[in-house]
């Protein structure tokens, strides 16, 4: 069983589109989505949840007022801006305990937050592992590892050849959680001057975990010198372009016929995701 | 005045409206690039930068001649950056966030801190428009603690522009809280319109006042432009789905430098912050 990882560095350049056109493609699988900020692929695959669950994370101080006497010491020793006359921001905070540890008469309690749902459904493409982070809610990396964890489990219980997990955007926190430990990560661009800025910090993450990474150009004809600008890039840092998909207006009626495109329609794109996938399993 | 530029989705155009509303502006603008893990509002401002400050987070340095691996510290750090061996103490300084508390609660006074370099803020001038940008380092896991020195460079007498990171959680939190309006843009498409109602979310949890800019307007499907009239949001701005258009952006030139007809419209954008502001409508 090996786990595949779409991650792009920039947003949109169109790892869920891919990824639901993966689910189509791939045999016998596990899907998780990743991207527990602003999660997507459910619209796509749309799942039948067969169990739900909250996501209890991180901590949130508590103030009791008829304990607290102002003196003032958990404001002048939180790090974090968290607390101002006497109250706590639930969204400066950060659960470090650090007031509730030093306050002289024991006014401050530190609370569990629940801080989202995570998911396991099923498909018409297989069982899919998916999340929801609270509004403005911190620890989307813990949520994150507890998908990556879920969707491993399942795989292994149903002997499933892959674990297709759809990444959220960035480099930091989520990105990092969602990568380390992959067997590989196909990296989504296109050929925009922030698309290949973003490739190159992307590429610099997954250097750094040792993670195998392979690169695919969405809409590689808007901007074919740019494109080849990308492929020049890639040869000199060793990482195999497998992908150039053209840009075409059916990728976003598929989108919204909530289908994956290679399902949708026949064609160019369809048949390029195609043998985009046949590469993928090749590098897996 | 403090102009966020969110949107929930990535890659719906927030840098090119972030820039563009800068560029379109008569008077001095600051734009604050708080999407401190791609930052890429420099692709198109092309800035001369004139100062680049580390971005430091504190954590925890022990003196293990006074050490008595007592276990405090591990007790009290809540990220288990910590672990304390009955002869050694382990330190995992990726995990740590800085809070202070095992070097204060020490009782031996064993612990100091020093500084570890997660990123960095960045300074420069592209004409009248100032550039702060944040950047994180590659391999670096915490965004925010770069967000929040980005942010102490706010000016209260001027326009500022706060280009957020895509997503809903800390890191968009930071970046947004504190603005006097929100512009939220999107795609109408089933994803556009999904993430925009989480960034709605964000942002009326917060209580900041917010508008659309639809981007790639009139392609997918009328969902975006339903929903804000359900939810009562203005939809201040619409960008075609143009070559031209695109070609621009993936040469990272600002939308109001290859079209200068944009300009206009960018400074109506800000006129009807200004008006929504000014009549209090819409949270």
């Amino acid at each position: 069983m090996r786990e595949l990882v779409v991650l792009s560095g920039k947003g949109g350049t169109g790892k869920t589109s891919l990824v639901g056109s993966f689910a189509v493609l791939a045999g016998n699988k596990v899907l998780a989505d990743a991207d527990v900020d602003a999660p997507d692929l459910h619209l796509l695959l749309q799942p039948q949840v067969k169990q739900e669950e909250e996501f209890w994370s991180g901590q949130l101080a508590f103030i009791d007022e008829d304990k607290c006497t102002q003196c003032g010491l958990c404001e002048e020793l939180c790090r974090f801006k968290a607390i101002k006359d006497y109250r706590v921001d639930e969204f400066s905070c950060e659960g470090c305990g650090f007031c509730s540890q030093i306050c002289p008469v024991e006014a401050i309690q530190m609370r569990e937050r629940m801080a989202g749902h995570w998911y396991i459904s099923e498909t018409r493409y297989g069982p899919l592992v998916h999340a929801r982070l609270g509004i403005a809610q911190e620890n989307s990396g813990k949520l994150v590892a507890l998908v990556r964890s879920k969707a491993k489990a399942l795989a292994e219980e149903s002997h499933s050849d892959y674990i297709i997990t759809d990444g959220p955007p960035g480099i930091g926190c989520p990105v990092i959680s969602s990568l380390t430990g992959a067997g590989l990560a196909l990296l989504v661009t296109e050929p925009t001057l922030s698309g290949m800025h973003d490739l190159s910090r992307i590429l610099g993450v997954c250097q750094h975990f040792g993670v195998p990474a392979l690169v695919c150009i969405n809409k590689y004809d808007l901007n074919k010198e740019n494109a080849g600008r990308i492929e020049a890039y890639c040869e000199d840092m060793e990482a195999k372009v497998i992908g150039r998909i053209p840009f075409d207006n059916v990728v976003t009626e598929a989108l919204a016929h909530g289908a994956p495109v290679v399902e949708y329609a026949e064609g160019r794109v369809a048949r390029e995701i195609e043998s985009l996938w046949q590469e993928i399993q090749r590098g897996l | 005045m403090v102009i966020s530029v969110a949107s929930g989705k990535g890659g719906t155009g927030k840098t090119l409206v972030a820039t563009s509303l800068a560029l379109a502006l008569p008077e001095k603008v600051k734009l604050l690039d708080c999407d401190v893990e791609e930052p890429n509002a420099h692709i198109f401002l092309k800035p001369t930068f004139t100062s680049r400050e580390p971005v430091y987070i504190p954590v925890p340095k022990v003196d293990e001649a006074k050490c008595t691996h007592c276990g405090k510290c591990a007790e009290v750090c809540a990220y288990n950056a910590i672990a304390v061996l009955p002869n050694k103490v382990l330190l995992f300084p990726e995990l740590c966030h800085g809070c202070g508390a095992c070097s204060y609660l020490c009782p031996e006074k064993a612990i100091s801190e020093v500084g570890r370099e997660i990123g960095t803020v960045e300074r420069g001038h592209a004409g009248e428009v100032e550039l702060v940008q944040g950047k994180l380092t590659v391999g670096e896991a915490l965004a925010v603690p770069i967000t929040r020195k980005v942010k102490e460079h706010l000016s209260c007498d001027r326009i500022n522009i706060i280009d957020v990171p895509p997503g809903t959680s800390c890191p968009v939190v930071e970046a947004i809280e504190g603005s006097d309006f929100c512009l939220l843009v999107t795609e109408p498409t089933p994803f556009g319109l999904s993430d925009l109602a989480l960034a709605v979310g964000v942002a009326r949890k917060l209580k900041i006042p917010c508008g659309v800019v639809i981007n790639r307007a009139d392609v997918g499907d009328s969902g975006v432009e339903e929903y804000c009239l359900r939810e009562k949001i203005p939809i201040l701005l619409r960008i075609p789905l143009d070559t031209n258009i695109a070609h621009l952006y993936s040469e990272g030139i600002p939308l109001v430098e290859g079209i200068p007809s944009w300009q206009e419209k960018f400074l109506n954008l800000f006129r009807e912050v200004e008006n929504a502001l000014n009549t209090g409508e819409e949270i």
